[in-house]
């Protein structure tokens, strides 16, 4: 469409990119939107309470800025929502392409969707959004998009589809229900507000109804924005701090592990350029048996200390690990068994093993026979699935005391494709 | 691999307000009506409104652009189109009709409160004036583009292609994107109690009822 490129509504609005963040009420309900007499009517009320208090809207009682407004880039070299500091609050929903959709179709899909990321994480609401309002927080909304095999074949035949973009090998210690597993097109939407969350997510699925139906859904929490200090390594539903050995957003590490380039695969691979592999597994946490291990077995399981996360061998969090050391009587200070030993792979620092982890806990109450049904969507970006994730996986199925209290029941795989150019849309590649 | 794009990218930024945009927040009607719009008010817009004119859709003579163009996809004879159009000139504009490649029959209308209450759907009357400096949203529930007549489906993503005629002879290209919706369903009634003519408005008919909700 013939819009601004800075924004809709006459090309008028502010700046509204990951660099100003600036996020005008003129942009978000001006106009354009399903609902717009009523939410102009509504934001009129607004301003008119709003004008007693300071000259910065933003601004809590406090002085501090509001999250709610701050903003992630969404156009650039990558797809955002992986190389940052998880939101609070994520969906993931993995939908089924109709039967028979075409190049042409899938290609507008994707066209609709990225259109509409790239308004709401800007804080913009969608075209024909009903309800604009929610526009007005994105709190670090991000949208992020994963490629199943099929949605590939689709636009470059089954002969284009990577042999890697396909169910994981199985591992003995799986008990995966088909209502997790797999799907063609995966949608990640997260942010530090849930109810954002929600419309955000509901706005996509709608915009997807003519081309997909949805195969899973997963609701995923973390700690709320502000409880910790930015960049704290959360701590899973077992109690655990886990995520220590996180490559760090921004860093070369980061870079190196996550991001492909020109050598990551075979030529034919080439549009995934700039864009990485996701790894989903849902997995199921046995709480109820959890609470009958005490805290000494706790941490011998995992190698780590489970108030401050420090390998049992040192005294900070981030302290490497001393595989070597030894109890007075002999055995290793962390266990054999344990799973850090098993997950930090053979050689110390082997690049090869490594991930980027991106967890949510997830909980859906308590059940019949458990007080909890809950557990860990394990979610991890490497450049290259077979070299990186792989060997982990069966090194951790093989032998992780872990094992006992974890169980995988859902798993999934999908190419992230690089972010959108201006005016561009996420998947543009793929039809090179 | 470390690019350009990095800083620019996933980068968490707080956002700044001032004064001057909450003022933005007033209503548009409203707004036009008290003259407060042009673009001047808006201090971190000016850039942004020059860029408007030379790449959004053009009006030789006016600048009349319409922004966040889209159209509700069908598979029935008739279907609308919304968005916004901003008028960046110094003299109101007039919106006088609009063509399509998809039919010849495309109208203007208004939605109006009835005596009896009901909203009713209408042409407009001399067209849409866009106010000097000012916008007019087309939206479901208030004044659209109506195509009618249909001969294919309106398929989600399409783009679909306008043309808007204005009063002083100029054309304003516009490319509105189809989507599915829900609402603006315009089940047309000949009067209340009428039966649902779900085929669209009859030529001629001047006067129609749209059920809300």
């Amino acid at each position: 469409m013939s819009e601004c490129p800075v924004a809709g509504h006459g090309g008028r609005s502010p700046h509204l990119g990951g660099q100003s963040g600036a996020i005008s009420r003129r942009a978000l309900f001006g106009a354009g939107a399903a609902a717009g007499v009523g939410a102009a009517a509504a934001i009129g009320t607004d301003l008119a309470l709003g004008g007693q208090g300071g000259d910065d809207a933003t601004l809590t009682a406090a002085g501090t800025e509001l999250n709610g407004t701050r903003t992630i880039a969404f156009h650039g070299e990558h797809q955002a929502g992986i190389e940052m500091v998880p939101q609070a609050f994520e969906n993931l929903v993995a939908l089924s392409l109709f039967q028979g959709t075409t190049k042409d179709q899938l290609q507008r899909l994707l066209r609709i969707l990225s259109d509409d990321a790239a308004r709401m994480t800007q804080g913009r609401y969608a075209l024909a959004d009903s309800e604009p309002e929610f526009a007005a927080t994105p709190a670090r909304l991000t949208i992020t998009f994963g490629f199943g095999p099929d949605l590939v074949a689709i636009a470059r035949g089954p002969e284009g589809v990577p042999s890697w973009l396909a169910p994981l090998p199985a591992f003995s210690i799986d008990r995966l229900e088909p209502r997790w597993n797999g799907g063609d097109l995966l949608l990640q939407v997260a942010s530090d507000d849930p109810t954002t969350v929600a419309h955000v997510t509901r706005m996509l699925l709608k915009d997807t109804r003519s081309f997909a139906g949805v195969n899973w859904f997963q609701h995923g929490f973390r700690s709320a924005h502000g409880s910790q200090p930015e960049g704290t390594t959360a701590r899973n539903l077992l109690g655990q701090v886990d995520g220590t050995v996180n490559p760090v957003p921004g860093s070369a590490d980061f870079d190196r592990v996550v991001w492909r380039d020109d050598t990551t695969g075979p030529a034919d691979e080439d549009w995934l350029v700039g864009g990485t592999t996701m790894v989903v597994r849902r997995i199921e946490m046995l709480l109820d048996k959890w609470d009958r291990l005490d805290r000494t077995g706790r941490e011998e399981t995992v190698g780590r200390r489970l108030d401050d996360g420090a390998p049992l061998t040192g005294t900070n969090e981030h302290d490497d690990p001393d595989f070597d050391a030894t109890t007075p009587v002999g055995f290793p200070v962390i266990a054999e068994f344990s799973h850090i030993r098993r997950a930090r792979g053979d050689a110390k620092g082997d690049s090869k093993l490594q991930m980027f982890r991106r967890g949510y806990n997830y909980e859906l109450g308590p059940t019949d026979i458990a007080v909890s049904d809950a557990g860990h969507i394990f979610t991890a970006f490497q450049a290259d699935l077979m070299t990186q994730f792989v060997p982990m996986q069966q090194r951790l199925a093989d032998l992780d005391l872990l094992n006992e209290w974890t169980s995988p029941i859902g798993s999934a795989v999908f190419a992230i494709p690089p972010g959108a150019p201006e005016g561009g849309f996420v998947g543009q590649t793929l039809f090179d | 691999m470390t690019t350009p794009f990095r800083p620019a990218t996933n980068t968490t930024t707080p956002s700044r307000r001032t004064r001057s945009l909450r003022l933005a927040a007033v209503p548009v009607v409203l707004v036009a009506g008290l003259g407060l719009i042009g673009c001047g008010n808006d201090d971190t817009s000016t850039a942004s409104t020059t860029t408007a004119a030379s790449k959004g859709s053009e009006s030789a003579k006016a600048g009349l652009t319409m922004s966040d163009a889209w159209v509700k996809t069908t598979t029935e004879a008739k279907s609308a189109a919304f968005g916004v159009l901003h008028n960046g000139g110094t003299t109101d504009l007039v919106v006088t009709g609009a063509t399509t490649p998809l039919t010849s029959k495309v109208e203007l209308h208004e939605t109006v409160a009835s005596a009896d209450g009901s909203m009713k759907m209408q042409p407009k009357e001399g067209g849409f004036t866009v106010p000097a400096g000012g916008d007019l949203t087309l939206q479901p529930g208030g004044d659209h583009i109506m195509l009618m007549d249909l001969t294919a489906p309106i398929t989600a993503g399409e783009d679909v292609s306008l043309t808007l005629q204005l009063k002083d002879g100029s054309t304003v290209k516009v490319k509105a994107t189809a989507k599915d919706f829900t609402g603006a369903n315009e089940k047309y009634e000949e009067g209340t109690g009428g039966e649902k003519n779900s085929g669209g408005m009859k030529n001629g008919e001047t006067t129609t009822t749209v059920k809300m909700g």
